[in-house]
Order: C-alpha cells, then sequence, then structure tokens
C-alpha cells in the first residue's frame, strides 16, 4: 500500500476538488434531466479499508442499485453511481413517466433497467468529462453496467485492480444532497476509485509531484 | 459453559478469513464476484470460512500479500488452521459459494471476469490437497450471503432475488 503512505495532504486537497468538480458537473445534469435543483455534498476523500468501503454503500448485504463503469485512457479507475433503492424508483419513475412503477417488483421491464443505466452513464459521463478538461487528459467511460443487488458484491468489481496491489482504497466520495429529491431515505454516492497508477499520472498531469 | 451460552455469528469481511466451533456459525456478506469456501471437519466440530478475492497470489504486485486474498493462498492457509486447532486432514470437506458475474461487460480484461476463475482456482486447490467438495452455489448474476453452522454442516445461501436455501 505504498502509493497510499505516499500520499500528502496537499494531495488529498486536489483529490477533493477533483470529487468537486466532477459531481458538480453530474450535479448539473440530473438538475436538467429532472428539471429540478440538485446539490452535492463536498465530497470526502478517504482511505479505507474494503470492509470500510463497504460500509460506506450502507454494508456488504445491503441491496442497492449500482451502475458501475471503468474508466480508460491516460488514467484508469473505477466509478460506481450508488442509489438506494427508493431513489432508484423515484429515477426511473421521473425518466419513464410510469408512476406505477415499483422497485420491489422484478424482473424489470427494459425500459426501467435502461432508463437508470442511461441515467448512470449520463452522470458519471459529465463527472468523467470536467475531470478530463480539469486535467488535461484523456479519459474515457467504458459502457456502464447497472446492477441491482448487494453493495458488497457490486463494489467488489471496482476493487479487484486495486486488491492486487493493496488492502485499502482511496475513495473519493460525493452525496447527493437529500432534501431535493422527494424519496424518503434519499442516499446517492458517486465512488470514484483510483487504479494505483492513477494517482502519478493525475498529479503530473497537474504539476504536482508525489515528492512534494 | 458460559460460552454456549453466547452464541454468535462470526463475521468474515472481504478477503478475510476465520474458523468457528460449536455453537457459533460463521458468516460473509455480499459475496460477488468473490468466492466464499467453507472447509470444516463434521466429527471434530470445527469450521473455517474465507472470502476470497482474486484466483492466484502472482497477481499480486507488491511484496507483502494478504494469504486471505487469494484462491491458492487462502485454500493452504485455511486447511493450515483448521488442522492446527484438531481437524484432521482426510475428513476435511468443502463446500462454496460465489464466483457471480455482477455486471455484463462486452469488453473489458480478464478481470471482469474474475468469477468463474475464482472458483476453478479454489477448486484446483481442494483437488491438489484432496479435499471433497461436497455442495456447491457458484456463478449466476446473483450476489450471495452464506452462513454455515456446525450443527448441521449446513450451508445457508441468502440472495436478492432468488430467495435462500441450505446446501
Amino acid at each position: 500500500m505504498s502509493f497510499i503512505e505516499k500520499i500528502n495532504p496537499l494531495q488529498l486537497d486536489i483529490l477533493k476538488e477533483i470529487g468537486n468538480i466532477g459531481a458538480g458537473n453530474a450535479a448539473t445534469a440530473l438538475s436538467a434531466i429532472l428539471n429540478r435543483k440538485i446539490d452535492m455534498n463536498v465530497p470526502n476523500v478517504r482511505i479505507v479499508s474494503f470492509d470500510e468501503m463497504m460500509e460506506m454503500a450502507g454494508g456488504a448485504d445491503h441491496v442497492v442499485a449500482s451502475v458501475f463503469l471503468r474508466i480508460e485512457g491516460d488514467a484508469s479507475g473505477s466509478m460506481f453511481l450508488i442509489l438506494t433503492l427508493p431513489v432508484a424508483q423515484y429515477l426511473i419513475r421521473q425518466m419513464t413517466g410510469e408512476e406505477t412503477f415499483s422497485i420491489d417488483s422484478t424482473p424489470y421491464t427494459e425500459l426501467a433497467f435502461s432508463s437508470l443505466q442511461e441515467l448512470g452513464n449520463i452522470l458519471s459521463g459529465s463527472y468523467l468529462s470536467s475531470l478530463a478538461d480539469f486535467t488535461g487528459l484523456n479519459l474515457y467511460p467504458s459502457v456502464p453496467s447497472l446492477s441491482i443487488d448487494m453493495a458488497g458484491a457490486a463494489i467488489s468489481y471496482g476493487l479487484l485492480e486495486l486488491s492486487q496491489v493493496s488492502d485499502a482504497a482511496i475513495v473519493i466520495d460525493t452525496v447527493l444532497e437529500k432534501d431535493q429529491l422527494h424519496a424518503e431515505s434519499f442516499d446517492g454516492h458517486f465512488f470514484l476509485l483510483p487504479d494505483p497508477e492513477f494517482f502519478d499520472i493525475i498529479f503530473a498531469a497537474l504539476g504536482v509531484t508525489l515528492n512534494d | 459453559m458460559t460460552d454456549l451460552l453466547h452464541v454468535k455469528v462470526v463475521k468474515v469481511g472481504i478477503a478475510d478469513m476465520n474458523i468457528i466451533k460449536p455453537p457459533h456459525s460463521i458468516r460473509t456478506s455480499g459475496l460477488g464476484s468473490c468466492v466464499g469456501l467453507v472447509i470444516y471437519d463434521e466429527k471434530k466440530g470445527i469450521a473455517g470460512l474465507a472470502h476470497v478475492m482474486l484466483p492466484d497470489s502472482s497477481l499480486a504486485k507488491s511484496g507483502q500479500i494478504n494469504v486471505a486474498k487469494f484462491a491458492d493462498t487462502a485454500v493452504k492457509e485455511l486447511v493450515h488452521l483448521l488442522v492446527k486447532e484438531g481437524a484432521r486432514m482426510p475428513f476435511l470437506k468443502a463446500k462454496l459459494a460465489g464466483g457471480a458475474q455482477m455486471f455484463q461487460f462486452a469488453s473489458g480484461g480478464d478481470l471482469m471476469r474474475i468469477g468463474p476463475r475464482n472458483v476453478d482456482a479454489v477448486k484446483k486447490e481442494l483437488l491438489d490437497l484432496r479435499i471433497q467438495v461436497v455442495a456447491e452455489d457458484v456463478g449466476g448474476n446473483s450476489g450471495r450471503t452464506i452462513e454455515f453452522k456446525l450443527n448441521d454442516c449446513l450451508l445457508n445461501i441468502r440472495t436478492v432475488n432468488k430467495g435462500t436455501k441450505s446446501i
């Protein structure tokens, strides 16, 4: 876990700013889709064990809707949009106009599933493009994939690259603001999980060296 | 004797392992592509569970490795722990669950198809050690939470959409 020990406070601030810019843009995109004001909280940058990572998403067997994509290009990593089921239901209703859609009645229609997948695509795409603009790097999202299942089962995919070098992860966590979405227990997270090499590349692109 | 009154569920995290004796049970939550492996000696009343994340420790890119993370090292270490606690090698049996494919990717490297590779790697290690796999619930595309109890040696498997079952 050497790359994690090397991180200094300035670099953590930079990672926080990445979360801020990225999630800010994603919030704007979501506002445009829902025609409603959406805010995001100041991002958290945390160094966590894999188990703590699961806790951040509500626990390993907590059922969530997670949109997962890989970041490819000059730097690589994993990105998750994690939504609680009431929020996923709310968003699907908004996007499809099917007011009676219920997240509890499986299997889901193709339309419901792909609308949420597309939402994940738009939000993570705007997060990533602002990150690319900010750093001047070429970053491409893979086609996102949606799973409505246990958080641990989904998030472990984002830890695979990291787990080859480390037992801890640096996660840039941004929370969607609760009040504006009309769902009872709103909780939406963006997790950016950079691969180990990501840090050197991003900091070099921004002119910050690891030895500062 | 007071221990008997406190039946507890020993929780095993991701890339971790532990062992139990009666009356306790052992559980791991949210298995996706990871494999939950239970090895036990029924007569001696001892069982261990490992939450394996990757198939082979040669994937490790740093010096110090967590043995519970990789199939090859986790199986050996779990057997070692069990034998140290009194389990008998020829009587060990195994049950496993997990190795699902949670996300469908058109492209993506080998890591995106890690579930089946984890299952194969665990089975290969068990075969090398001549430990019989008596039950398994692997593959598919559902997350699993598993719990093993020593009194009936059943592995309870819970999924979100496909209910629960015991193997």
